[in-house]
C-alpha cells in the first residue's frame, strides 16, 4: 500500500465526528465526579455547619486551596493530552496550590499558639480523610483515563499522573466540605498522601494505557 | 504565521466540518513535507531511508486518529510537527535506537522543502494490511487501492454503508496499532 492509497482510505473515513479531547475529558469528569458525588452524599455528606464554617478563615482557605488545585490540574491535564504540550511550562502551574498551602501554614503558625499545633495537625479523623479521598478519586480517575485514550500525550505516564492529581483534587474538594479539621496543618499532613496515591496509580496506568 | 499554516489550518477546519475533499487535499499536501521531515530526521541519526515511508504513513494515521487533540484555536503546524516527531522517535526506538530529540530539533521546514516521491510503498504498511481480518482487508483494499467509495463497497459486499464506514475506521485503528506493535 503506498501513501496515496492510505490517504484515500483516511479521507474516506472522514475528519468529521469525534469530539475534541477537551470535551471527552469534561464528560469523563462529569461522569466520574457524579459517581463520587453520589457516593459522598450517601456516605459522608456536607458538614451541617457549612454556612457558618464558610465564615471562618481556615475552612474558607481550605476550600480555596483544594478548588485551586482542582482548577490548575484540570487545565494541566487537558494540556498534557495534546502532543504539542510544553510539559515544564504546564506543570509549573501546579506550584500555585502548593504556594497557597505554604502561605496558609505560615498564617496558622503565626496566628495560633504552638501548644495547639499538634492537635490541629492530627485532627479528629485523619484515617477517614485518607480513605475517603482515595476512594472518591477512583471513579474520576478511571473515567479520565478512559477519555485520555483518545488523547496523544507525548509523555503518557505524565498525562496519567496529572489525571490522578486531578481526580485526587476533585476527591479532596468533596471531602473538604465534610471534614471539620480545617487547619492548614491538617490539610498539609493528610490530604497529600491519598492524592499522591491517585497520582501514582494514574502514572502507572498512563504508562500502560495511553501510548499511541 | 505563514501562508502555509493558514492554508493547512483552513483545510483541517473544513475537514472537521465534514468536507472530505478538503481533508484529502490536506493529506496530499502534507505527505511530501512529512516525507522530507522523516528523511531528514532519519538521516540525522544515520539511519537508512527505507523507513521514511513507514514514518510518513504512521504520522498520517496518527494525525487522523488523534485529530481530536488539535485545538482549532491553536496553530495547526506545531501540533502536526509534534505528532510527526513522536512517530519518528517511535520508529527509531522500535529499531533499537536510543534517541534524544530535543523539543525544537525538528523545527519548521522552510517553505518548499519537500520530497515528492509519493509512489513509494511503506513496507510495513503492506505487511500490516495483509494482517487485517478478511472483511476489513477487503474494504481497505477496495477503498484505498481500487479507489471505490464506501457506498460502492457496501453494494459490492452486500453491507450497509454505515457498516462499511465502521469497518474502515476499525481497520485504520488496527493498522495504527499494528505499526506500534511492529518489531522488525
Amino acid at each position: 500500500m503506498n501513501t496515496d492509497n492510505l490517504i484515500a482510505a483516511i479521507a474516506a473515513d472522514g475528519a468529521a465526528g469525534p469530539p475534541s479531547i477537551a470535551r471527552r475529558m469534561a464528560v469523563a469528569l462529569g461522569i466520574g465526579g457524579a459517581i463520587s458525588g453520589v457516593l459522598f452524599a450517601y456516605s459522608l455528606g456536607v458538614r451541617p455547619d457549612i454556612a457558618s464554617a464558610l465564615q471562618t478563615w481556615r475552612f474558607a482557605t481550605k476550600l480555596v486551596i483544594v478548588l485551586t488545585s482542582f482548577a490548575v490540574t484540570l487545565w494541566a491535564a487537558a494540556r498534557l493530552a495534546r502532543p504539542d504540550a510544553n510539559e515544564l511550562r504546564t506543570l509549573a502551574v501546579l506550584v500555585l496550590p502548593l504556594a497557597m498551602l505554604a502561605l496558609a501554614i505560615a498564617g496558622e503558625l503565626a496566628l495560633s499558639s504552638p501548644a495547639t499545633w499538634p492537635a490541629w495537625a492530627i485532627g479528629s479523623n485523619s484515617r477517614l480523610c485518607l480513605i475517603s479521598v482515595a476512594v472518591l478519586s477512583v471513579a474520576p480517575l478511571a473515567a479520565l483515563l478512559a477519555a485520555l485514550r483518545a488523547g496523544a500525550p507525548r509523555l503518557p505516564a505524565m498525562a496519567g499522573a496529572v489525571a490522578g492529581l486531578l481526580a485526587g483534587s476533585l476527591a479532596a474538594t468533596l471531602y473538604a466540605t465534610h471534614c471539620v479539621d480545617d487547619s492548614p496543618l491538617f490539610v498539609a499532613l493528610w490530604y497529600p498522601p491519598p492524592i499522591a496515591l491517585a497520582t501514582l496509580v494514574g502514572a502507572v496506568a498512563g504508562h500502560r494505557m495511553l501510548r499511541w | 504565521m505563514t501562508d502555509r499554516e493558514t492554508h493547512w489550518a483552513g483545510l483541517m477546519r473544513a475537514a472537521i466540518r465534514g468536507d472530505d475533499g478538503a481533508y484529502r487535499r490536506l493529506l496530499k499536501d502534507l505527505a511530501p513535507m512529512l516525507r522530507a521531515l522523516a528523511s531528514r530526521g532519519l538521516a540525522r541519526h544515520r539511519l537508512g531511508s527505507e523507513d521514511v515511508e513507514d514514518v510518513v504513513q504512521e504520522t498520517l494515521l496518527a494525525l487522523h486518529l488523534k485529530r481530536g487533540t488539535w485545538d482549532e484555536r491553536q496553530p495547526f503546524s506545531p501540533w502536526l510537527y509534534a505528532i510527526a516527531r513522536n512517530k519518528l522517535i517511535d520508529n527509531m526506538r522500535r529499531r533499537g535506537r536510543q534517541v534524544h530529540i530535543a523539543i525544537d530539533d525538528i523545527g519548521e521546514l522552510p517553505d518548499g522543502e519537500t520530497t515528492p516521491t509519493a509512489g513509494l510503498n511503506g513496507m510495513d504498511a503492506e505487511r500490516l494490511v495483509s494482517r487485517l481480518s478478511g472483511r476489513q482487508r477487503e474494504i481497505v483494499v477496495a477503498i484505498s487501492i481500487e479507489g471505490a467509495s464506501a457506498r460502492q463497497v457496501a453494494e459490492r459486499l452486500g453491507m450497509k454503508e454505515g457498516a462499511v464506514r465502521v469497518a474502515l475506521h476499525r481497520a485504520l485503528r488496527s493498522l495504527a496499532k499494528a505499526f506500534r506493535a511492529e518489531t522488525p
